[in-house]
């Protein structure tokens, strides 16, 4: 079953240096129940696709089927169904964990009371139960992550997109945060979409990786599939195989965490 | 929905002013200040007015008051994308519209706030006018709020940084102070000056509340200076409600 199916999806942006184009045409779908990297340098349109597949961003061709709901014609059903984190997260740090997620469950609707236990429940799952009444700037980058889940996961979305969320955390953190994200989907049958640039993080957390470069997909499949076919063999490194993909340069010489 | 969802975002923002002593208080800084420093000045002055000089300048700062404070509402929407704030809300089934109101009657709950803090420091000084001309002071101090908030916020969410958002707003907000005769009525004016200020939306709100200030409600003033002011709100909202919707390009 797919939860998301996209056909040219596209956005341009009327820039004053004349019309960006920052995603050019994504075909992809993605199953129910599965993690999806979707891998790209920086540039590439991976936040662009995400802020179309939320309704943040109206795409200006294309159309997409998110959980059921027609992207256009349906915003309202789309924003039911499926949790974001913005790469840059989205508390205010002046006010408490609590707060926000008693307030993020009244803007899902919550009544008052079901709200107040909904945060409750939410740090109890995502181990910020002693940081309710501390001010979100007060938390580590690791603490702050996982608040932004918290809050994407508010009404039990169906469909949760991470924007590289494991990008500035120290490497506990980001270990941490995987095995996070694996026990959503395992436990919840969550589907996760995840940007990231990171590829041994792609590699570990990814049943199927979409790569995108300069706004259109340039290859698609498990980690393993990807290696055999463009890097040459399933022992090949992502890092090589990435290289083929998208043609650039040679492998350069820089220790983990491996960015492209 | 949309009046849980105001109600809830309105919450959200009065919470996060009533955090703030400083920021609760330092809109009247300004007006405060014209009034013990400058008010003085006009008491034995001919101006032209039916009372006296406090009568005419108080209604001019209660306006100023909302223009300064209001029109510069927008800076924190431009904190607040830089933090995600704005996009996480959107994301969740929050009606748009709810997310501008709320914003702007908690703008507007400040700044009359301000106003009543003004007025009765210009009691203290010697203002004397009728209670429901007062009132009705307030009633033009909340509409404008809500007027120059919503376009404010609407520029915040197209210009993105406050180096674009601070000039822009300083450039409109200082001739439309002297424009509109806040501080001494243009009739004392050579004629083009008073000509072009009729042009000014702001001018016929100030010439309302300087007739409710002097008891006199039945004017002319008091209609076209409602109407602007009812007018040029539905406008801005109107704006603003579009740009909070499309937001993000
Ligand atoms: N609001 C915008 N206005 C103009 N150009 C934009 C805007 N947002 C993104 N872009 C451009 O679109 C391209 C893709 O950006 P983005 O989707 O953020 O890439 P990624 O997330 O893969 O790094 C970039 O060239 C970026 O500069
Ligand atoms: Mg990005």
């Amino acid at each position: 079953m797919a939860i998301i199916s996209t056909a040219g999806l596209a956005r341009t942006f009327e820039t004053k240096r004349g019309p960006v184009q920052a995603v050019r045409g994504i075909d992809l779908t993605v199953r129910e129940g599965e993690i999806l990297g979707f891998l790209g340098p920086n540039g590439a349109g991976k936040t662009t696709t995400l802020r179309m597949l939320t309704t943040l961003l109206a795409p200006t061709g294309g159309a997409a089927t998110v959980a059921g709901h027609d992207l256009a014609r349906d915003p309202a059903g789309v924003r039911r169904a499926c949790g974001y984190v913005a790469q840059s997260g989205g508390v205010d740090g002046q006010i408490t964990v609590r707060e926000e997620l008693v307030t993020q469950g009244r803007l899902y609707r919550l009544p008052r009371a079901r709200a107040a236990e909904r945060a409750e429940e939410l740090a109890r799952d995502l181990d910020l139960t002693g940081l309710l009444d501390r001010r979100c700037a007060a938390l580590s980058g690791g603490q702050r992550r996982r608040l932004d889940i918290a809050m994407a996961l508010t009404h039990r979305p169906k469909l949760l997109f991470l924007d590289e969320p494991t990008t500035g955390l120290d490497p506990g953190s980001r270990a941490g945060l995987w095995d996070l994200v694996r026990r959503l989907r395992d436990e919840h049958g969550t589907t996760v979409f995840l940007t990231t640039h990171y590829l041994d993080e792609a590699d570990a957390l990814s049943d199927r990786l979409v790569v995108v470069d300069r706004g259109v997909v340039v290859a698609d499949g498990t980690p393993s599939a990807l290696k055999r076919e463009h890097g040459g063999s399933a022992d090949a490194s992502l890092q090589d195989t990435f290289l083929a993909i998208t043609g650039r340069g040679t492998a350069p010489a820089d220790p983990t965490p491996v960015a492209v | 929905m949309l009046l849980h969802d105001t109600a809830l975002v309105y919450g959200r923002y009065l919470r996060q002013s009533l955090r703030s002593r400083f920021g609760l208080l330092f809109g009247v800084l300004m007006p405060l200040l014209y009034l013990v420093f400058f008010g003085p000045l006009l008491t034995g002055l001919p101006l032209g007015g039916r009372g006296s000089s406090w009568q005419l300048l108080v209604p001019g700062l209660l306006l100023q008051l909302a223009l300064f404070g209001a029109s510069f509402a927008g800076f924190s929407v431009i904190v607040e994308n830089g933090q995600g704030v704005i996009e996480r809300m959107r994301v969740t089934p929050v009606s748009r519209l709810a997310l501008l109101l709320g914003r702007v009657l908690r703008d507007a709950t400040l700044f009359v706030f301000q106003a009543v803090l003004l007025v009765l420091a210009a009691v203290v000084m010697g203002l004397r006018a009728p209670l429901p001309g007062v009132l009705v002071g307030f009633a033009f101090v909340a509409v404008l709020t809500v007027a120059l908030a919503s376009l404010s916020y609407a520029l915040a969410m197209k210009v993105r940084t406050p180096q674009e958002f601070g000039p822009t707003i300083n450039a409109l907000t200082m001739p439309s102070m002297l424009l509109s005769g806040l501080m001494l009525p243009m009739t004392l004016g050579p004629a083009w000056l008073d000509v072009l200020s009729r042009l000014m939306p702001l001018r016929h709100l100030v010439d309302a509340v300087r007739d409710a200030y002097t008891g006199a409600y039945a004017t002319a003033h008091m209609l076209y200076g409602s109407l602007v002011a009812v007018a040029f709100a539905a406008l801005a909202v109107t704006v603003g409600t579009r740009v909070f919707r499309t937001a993000g390009a």
